[in-house]
Order: structure tokens, then C-alpha cells, then sequence
């Protein structure tokens, strides 16, 4: 465990995500400044790709060459839409989505 | 004083489900990686935004360079780049309290005083969006405190808590589909990282995609104004 690594990599992201938050309110303060239509277009729609990407990376470790590699994931993570499009609560859709990923891989497909 | 304690906590009641919940899958997660509940109460209050919280106890496992870390907060908290913009008049003159309103704009705070608008008496009281801001995040760091002190405590098996992190994900661009009524955006972050992964390589495919996809997403916006002049 290095410590020091862990200070420095909370440090920054405490740093960057205060900026990010705080970029709206030191470039579009007081004046009636127009916001670039390019800006606003991708602030609308870039948040989505992100969360497609970090999908995608949160799942890097699915491993597509043994049926236990990739169906625990496909499982649960049909089971996370599924539940969200039915019930739309948050909460339900994150908690059961977990605990069906945590029983698949400890007593069903065992790693 | 007492009644407006009592309004914020009846406000706020969602939020603290879930980040009490959500807090302990990354209480959990971060005492699985090693480190106590002091390091997650340090970071629920000086970093406060979930996704980003995640994301850092991977770093934590499997350490990147310091560069990856940098752009990849800026990529992961990208979006809060516009919450803000509903908020600037609002927060204008809060005086030392707009500092706290800004840090604390995760996009749960930032949706619970969007749906305040209409109250106007409420949405105009400083103190009350002071504290509503206040309490989720102190249910946020309470979760985390939580699930790092029963990984410490109760010794279970935690192998896969961190598909919390996948779900939170899920959820997120689900709502985000729901809400903009549009799918392209993430079938483009989707094939942009495909790409990058075969391109690059696992461990490094989040900046190209990120550059990928803003390219495609730009490039789609000007084909399409052209077929509408036409």
C-alpha cells in the first residue's frame, strides 16, 4: 500500500472535480455572456458516452474466453436494467443488481 | 429553526436512502482494498462525487500514472461542467455559503434544488438550501464511515461488491436515456470504446474514447445541420 500515492491521487480529484464544478460560475457569472452552442450541445449529450465508457471500464475484467468468465456480468447487469426500467428507483436497481453479481460469483459460478 | 431542520430532512429523504447505501458499497469497497474508514471519511468529504470515488479505489488497486488520474476526473466529472449554469443567479449572493453550494453540486443535490424552484419561499431561504446541501453530503460520508467500519468489524465475503460501482454506472446512463429521449450518444461512447481497446490497449482506452467520441458526437451535430439547410 503506498500512502503517499493514495494522498496525491485524492488530492487531485478532489481538486479537479471542485474546478469542474466551479467552471460554470467563474466563466458565466454577472455578464449575459452566451454560452457556446457547441458547449451547451455537448454538455448535453457527451455525460451519456462518458457513462457508456465507464461502463465499459468497470467491466474490463470480464474474460469472454469461459461461459463463468462473462455470464455472471451479463446477468446482473440485465437484471440492473431491468429492474430500473420497471421500478426506476436507484437504490433497488444498484442493491440487487450487487447482491445478484455477489452470489453468482461466490456460490453459482465460483472464481 | 427547529421547523426548518425538520423541512430539510423531509426534503432530503431519497438522497439519504441512497447515499447511505451507495456510501457503504464504497465504504465496503475501500476497506477491501485496504484502507480504513478514516480514508473514507477523508474522501467522501473532500472529494464527494460518487462515480469518481469508484473509480479511485481501482486506481487504488491497480495504480495508474498521475496524469491518467487527472484526466480521468476531468472525463468522469465532465458533466458537472453544466450543472452548475442552472444555479449561477441563484448562488450569486450567498456570500461564503456559495463556495459549499459549488462544492457540494453532485448531480443528486443538484436535482433535489432543481425540483425546489418552484417553492419559492423555500428556494429563496440561503440557510435551508445551505443545509439540504449540507445533510446529503453528511449522509454520503456517514454511508461511506458505515460500510468501511463493517468490513472492518463483520468479516464477510465481499468478493463482488464492486459491481456497485457497474450498477451506480448503469443507472446513471439509464436515467440519462430516459431523460434526453436518445440512445446515440451511448452506442457512440460504446463503439468509440471498442475501438480504443483494440487500438490501444484495456488499460489505456478511456482518453481516446473520450476524444473518439466527442469527435463523432460533433461531427454527427454538422451532418445533420447540413441535411436541415438543404
Amino acid at each position: 500500500m503506498d500512502y503517499m500515492y493514495a494522498i496525491i491521487i485524492i488530492s487531485i480529484a478532489a481538486i479537479v472535480t471542485f474546478v469542474i464544478r466551479w467552471l460554470p460560475f467563474l466563466l458565466f457569472d454577472n455578464k449575459k455572456k452566451q454560452i457556446p452552442k457547441s458547449i451547451t450541445y455537448l454538455g448535453d449529450i457527451l455525460p451519456q458516452a462518458v457513462m457508456a465508457i465507464l461502463i465499459v471500464y468497470s467491466l474490463k475484467f470480464v474474460d469472454f474466453q469461459t461461459i463463468s468468465g462473462f455470464l455472471p456480468e451479463l446477468i446482473s447487469v440485465a437484471v440492473v436494467i431491468i429492474i430500473h426500467i420497471l421500478k426506476r428507483s436507484n437504490l433497488l436497481s444498484i442493491g440487487l443488481g450487487t447482491v445478484v453479481y455477489m452470489v453468482l460469483i461466490q456460490f453459482v459460478f465460483i472464481r | 429553526m427547529r421547523n426548518i431542520f425538520k423541512i430539510t430532512i423531509k426534503k432530503t429523504l431519497p438522497v439519504f436512502f441512497g447515499y447511505i447505501f451507495v456510501g457503504m458499497a464504497f465504504g465496503l469497497l475501500l476497506d477491501n482494498a485496504g484502507y480504513s474508514w478514516i480514508w473514507s471519511i477523508l474522501i467522501s468529504s473532500v472529494v464527494y462525487s460518487g462515480s469518481l470515488q469508484f473509480v479511485l479505489v481501482s486506481f487504488l488497486v491497480n495504480p495508474v500514472s498521475v496524469f491518467s488520474v487527472l484526466i480521468t476526473s476531468v472525463a468522469v466529472n465532465s458533466r458537472y461542467m453544466f450543472c452548475g449554469i442552472s444555479f449561477i443567479n441563484r448562488f450569486k449572493n450567498m456570500g461564503k455559503k456559495k463556495w459549499y453550494m459549488i462544492f457540494s453540486l453532485t448531480d443528486e443535490t443538484y436535482s433535489l434544488l432543481f425540483s425546489l424552484k418552484d417553492e419559492k419561499k423555500l428556494y429563496e431561504n440561503d440557510i435551508f438550501l445551505f443545509l439540504i446541501s449540507f445533510f446529503n453530503q453528511i449522509y454520503w460520508i456517514i454511508g461511506s464511515f458505515i460500510g468501511a467500519f463493517i468490513g472492518d468489524v463483520i468479516p464477510f465475503n465481499t468478493q463482488g461488491i464492486e459491481f456497485a460501482m457497474t450498477a451506480l454506472f448503469i443507472v446513471i446512463l439509464l436515467e440519462q436515456i430516459l431523460s434526453t429521449k436518445s440512445i446515440l450518444p451511448a452506442v457512440i461512447g460504446l463503439m468509440s470504446s471498442a475501438a480504443s481497446i483494440f487500438l490501444f490497449s484495456i488499460e489505456n482506452f478511456i482518453l481516446p474514447s473520450l476524444f473518439l467520441s466527442s469527435f463523432l458526437l460533433l461531427a454527427i451535430k454538422q451532418y445533420k445541420l447540413k441535411g436541415d439547410k438543404q
